[in-house]
């Protein structure tokens, strides 16, 4: 638990490690330049692949939409650990005087910031593609909700799999069996909100989002310290 | 009759009680006992596999050991790891700063992680002292090892640890950059500090060390202050204790 000035030192140090990422990351550009490519090359091909026309659009869009955020963002989480592997950072980072719990809340804050980022741009060529308006707060909502969700369980994985040999292969396999509640919710929810239909209709999906991002945001956070310790 | 009663003596800056580490069936320390008085230096040597490495992860707390326990200055490192891990500084093989990052932005970043006070005084002082205030605004990527590994104990020393642990910090060193290495650790809070590093130099532990131990295979195989040795007993006593001691 923490009180007081340990709350103060533990968001501090979140804080320090998320700007550290975010940093490293405008610098490099190593992240957003190559899931950028990727999410867009997504969209082009599906926008090709299939005879668009507005029925079949608003039956496959939300599909199109999750596949190009959800193998985008594993491309991004593969990458969420990497630079704490070179120079053993990680080890650095274990011995500061700070809660392992800050580590993890640190490194999913520097990646939601990632993934937030690539949806955002996704989004615009999206309604371009497929001609949809996206500026709907339902989507945004949902977007956010999801990959809230998507980024606190990836992060934990990506703890797990930087250490594999083959650690492109490793993540997807582990995680997105375990994410999927998360991505089938949301693209039931994209496709009402897509659709013109009230927030009362997918409160159902949103309950399901909320509830599995209260236990990838809550799982993690307990087991983190076991994944980095020997 | 003066009722002032002798002040208890000092704890040990460093005391472990049966340490022991497993990793799975291999048992990497096996039972280590010792004290380390607070600012001496202790020089640990050893072969590959004896538990160097082992040993000092777990004194940062990277690590959990198996079983036994390890107390910091009469603290036991596993009721308060995080405020423990305040008075150590670390320097291993690796610098563990980012290479995309600036020297300058290196130490800041760790500075906020250790909670350092009035954070660009403190980073220019270490910059000083290890040398590298003219690179502070290079990116990590563009220097030497020898600039890495200043890097990394200016990292380390940046919160003004109490206790010292090196890992092998000459690993890489060419013996310019080895002498300004010692040179910076003997001349900050020189006497004060209490330092444990491990090393395959005999010389080098020799002219800077109180104390020195022999670990084989997770083992304390011999101890003896510094001053009681010369290089050829303490070669000889190493070939000893390393071909002697059997699982």
């Amino acid at each position: 638990m923490h009180h007081g000035g340990e709350t103060v030192k533990f968001w501090s140090c979140v804080r320090a490690i998320a700007w550290k990422d975010i940093l490293s990351e405008l610098r490099t550009r190593e992240i957003i330049s190559s899931v950028l490519v990727f999410a867009v090359l997504v969209l082009v091909i599906f926008n090709f692949a299939f005879d668009l026309n507005p029925d079949l659009i608003a039956q496959i869009a939300p599909g199109i939409l999750w596949v190009a955020f959800a193998f985008s963002g594993v491309l991004a989480l593969n990458r969420t650990f990497i630079p704490e592997k070179e120079d053993n950072c990680l080890e650095g980072l274990m011995a500061c005087p700070v809660a392992r719990e800050a580590i993890y809340v640190g490194k999913a804050i520097g990646s939601l910031f990632f993934m937030l980022l690539i949806e955002a741009i996704i989004l615009p060529v999206f309604a371009l593609l497929f001609n949809i308006a996206v500026l709907q707060p339902e989507l945004i909502a949902v977007t956010l909700l999801a990959t809230i969700g998507f980024v606190a369980v990836g992060t934990i994985f990506s703890a797990l799999a930087v250490n594999t040999r083959a650690r492109e292969m490793v993540l997807p396999i582990l995680f997105l069996p375990v994410v999927s509640p998360i991505i089938i919710a949301a693209v039931k929810a994209s496709s009402i909100s897509l659709a013109g239909q009230s927030w009362g209709d997918m409160t159902i999906w949103l309950a399901i989002i909320i509830a599995f991002d209260i236990i990838y945001l809550t799982v993690p956070v307990l087991v983190f310290p076991f994944v980095v310790e020997e | 009759m003066n009722n002032v009663t002798a002040p208890p003596p000092p704890s040990p800056a460093v005391e472990t009680v049966g340490l022991s580490k497993s990793f799975g069936n291999f048992k990497a320390l096996r039972g280590l006992d010792l004290k380390i008085p607070a600012g001496s230096s202790l020089a640990v040597f050893g072969p590959n596999g004896a538990g160097k490495t082992t040993f000092i992860k777990i004194l940062a707390s990277i690590m959990r050991p198996t079983s036994g326990k390890v107390l910091i200055e009469g603290f036991e490192l596993k009721d308060d790891a995080e405020g423990i891990r305040a008075k150590l500084g670390l320097v291993a093989h690796q610098s563990y700063l980012y290479g995309n990052l600036s020297a300058w932005e290196n130490l800041d970043f760790y500075a906020r992680m250790y909670g350092v006070q009035d954070r660009a005084r403190r980073i220019a002082e270490v910059l000083d002292l290890v040398s590298m205030t003219g690179r502070r605004y290079d990116r990590l990527s563009t220097f030497s090892r020898g600039m890495q590994q200043r890097m990394a104990l200016a990292r380390a020393l940046l919160h003004r640890p109490s206790i010292l642990l090196l890992d092998e910090p000459e690993t890489g060193l060419d013996q310019q950059a080895l002498g300004a290495m010692w040179d910076i650790i003997r001349r900050e809070e020189a006497g004060k500090r209490t330092i444990i590093f491990t090393s395959h130099s005999f010389e080098r532990a020799l002219s800077v060390c109180d104390d020195i131990i022999i670990i084989e295979r997770g083992r304390l195989a011999f101890r003896e202050r510094a001053c009681n040795m010369n290089l050829e007993s303490l070669k000889k006593k190493y070939g000893e204790c390393t071909t002697a001691v059997k699982p």
